[in-house]
């Protein structure tokens, strides 16, 4: 289901788009457009709504106001959106390929297999191993293999370099350059430098 | 399916492998049943005639324990904002979660009833019949936990809340549970409050999955 999204090419469009938590209005008046194959790094001290706004943009936050559409999306092809927030979801007493075997069956399984998409973030040594004994790293690796797992065209990534080494920024890196040629989209909130080439910087908060 | 498939894995490998909440609600279940005859006295003829009902109370009592670890874990750890994302609905999410909730609470629960029932002094046919009550009445308990659970995953510390808000729902389980067993009124309400029950459970299992769906999305946002 998930392979039919890959080959449309989606964009997102917002129009005066206002997203908070509760009353608090945290981004107001956004209007901004991220075509597809291209990225938007959103930048900005903390509390500037960087996550807000990617929870409002995934859906699972109802924005205050305005609009948000990701044209070219098929409603009925199922999800289109990946999300990774600060939570990597990895719960102990499962092994490392049990949790992204439960992802793949989740979100829907590409051509890439579990073992290969572990191999591929540099976790196949650790396949076996309780996922609740990899280290904040580790974990952020895994939670890149769930992007690989089960192709979607929309990547909103939260902090994703956050507790990853210089190998690991540098192959998040890769990954994000391969998604972006495959016609992929990424939304990326980040305080730290990420080699990407073209992509767009939205910095919030700097006037509020 | 792959996914409900999944998900239903992946509860029954978190809540056999090692952590031993299993035995511990099996425990819990035979202790509150255990201690009723230190209660009232060792009255045979007494106990014999209301051990259906302390074994249903017990079953009730130790599938409202197991409620907090339904949702709450999963929205700790992120795992929740990941099904409302994935490419199955969050009905299906909770229908897996509940038979993977009543296969690691209620029927650990009914496999241990007989050593209840030797405890409170039932005999043979009284036994084989509450067994037969409590397999088609606790699928409901089940169901309505998963909603209370729902409805109280957001809140935080909202752990004994759901209990609270579910226990009216479940009186009706109780009343066909027991009147299953130890037919008051006439010779024939024993077999109709048995398809009472089942009928309970069906409607409870069908309905719950989509209510507790839409709490849980409405509490997320």
């Amino acid at each position: 289901m998930t392979q039919g999204q890959v080959q449309h090419r989606i964009n997102l469009k917002t129009q005066a788009l206002a997203c908070g938590r509760g009353d608090a209005v945290l981004v107001a008046d956004l209007s901004l457009e991220v075509a597809a194959g291209s990225a938007l790094l959103l930048r900005g001290p903390n509390g500037a709504g960087k996550s807000t706004l990617l929870l409002t943009l995934a859906g699972l936050l109802r924005p205050i106001s305005g609009t948000l559409v990701f044209e070219g999306a098929d409603p009925e092809a199922g999800p289109f959106i990946h999300h990774c927030g600060h939570k990597n979801a990895v719960r102990p007493r499962l092994t490392v390929l049990e949790t992204l075997r439960f992802w793949a069956d989740l979100n829907g399984s590409g051509p890439l297999p579990p073992a290969a998409a572990l191999e591929r973030v540099g976790l196949a040594r650790t396949a076996r191993v309780d996922a609740g004994y990899l280290s904040a790293g580790q974990q952020r690796r895994l939670v890149l293999a769930r992007l690989l797992v089960s192709p979607r065209p929309v990547w909103l990534l939260d902090e994703p370099s956050a507790a990853l080494d210089a190998a690991g920024r540098e192959l998040m890196a890769a990954l994000l350059v391969d998604h972006l040629e495959s016609g992929g989209l990424a939304v990326i909130a980040t305080h730290d430098d990420i080699a990407l080439p073209g992509a767009a910087t939205l910095t919030l908060g700097a006037e509020a | 399916m792959s996914g409900f498939l999944g998900v239903l894995q992946r509860e029954l490998r978190l809540n056999l492998s090692g952590g031993g909440e299993v035995l511990t609600l099996v425990l819990f279940f035979i202790i509150v049943g255990a201690i009723v005859p230190f209660a009232i006295g060792p009255d045979q003829v007494l106990l014999a005639s209301i051990a259906p009902g302390i074994i249903w109370i017990a079953a009730f009592l130790a599938m409202l324990l197991g409620l907090d670890r339904l949702f709450r874990p999963d929205r700790d750890d992120g795992t929740l904002a990941l099904y409302r994302l994935a490419d199955m609905s969050m009905a299906g999410v909770v229908a897996a979660k509940v038979i993977a909730h009543w296969l690691t609470t209620a029927l650990p629960l009914i496999i241990a009833s007989p050593f209840l029932a030797m405890i409170l002094a039932m005999d043979g046919p009284t036994f084989a019949r509450t067994a037969l009550s409590l397999l088609l009445g606790t699928p409901a308990l089940a169901a309505f936990g998963a909603f209370g659970a729902a409805v109280t995953v957001a809140i935080r510390r909202g752990g004994l809340l759901a209990p609270i808000l579910i226990a009216p729902l479940c009186v009706p389980v109780l009343i066909f549970g027991v009147g299953a067993i130890a037919p008051l009124g006439g010779p024939d309400q024993a077999s109709s409050a048995m398809l009472f029950l089942a009928a309970l459970s069906l409607m409870a299992l069908a309905l719950s999955p989509f209510a507790a769906a839409l709490a849980i999305d409405w509490g997320e946002e």
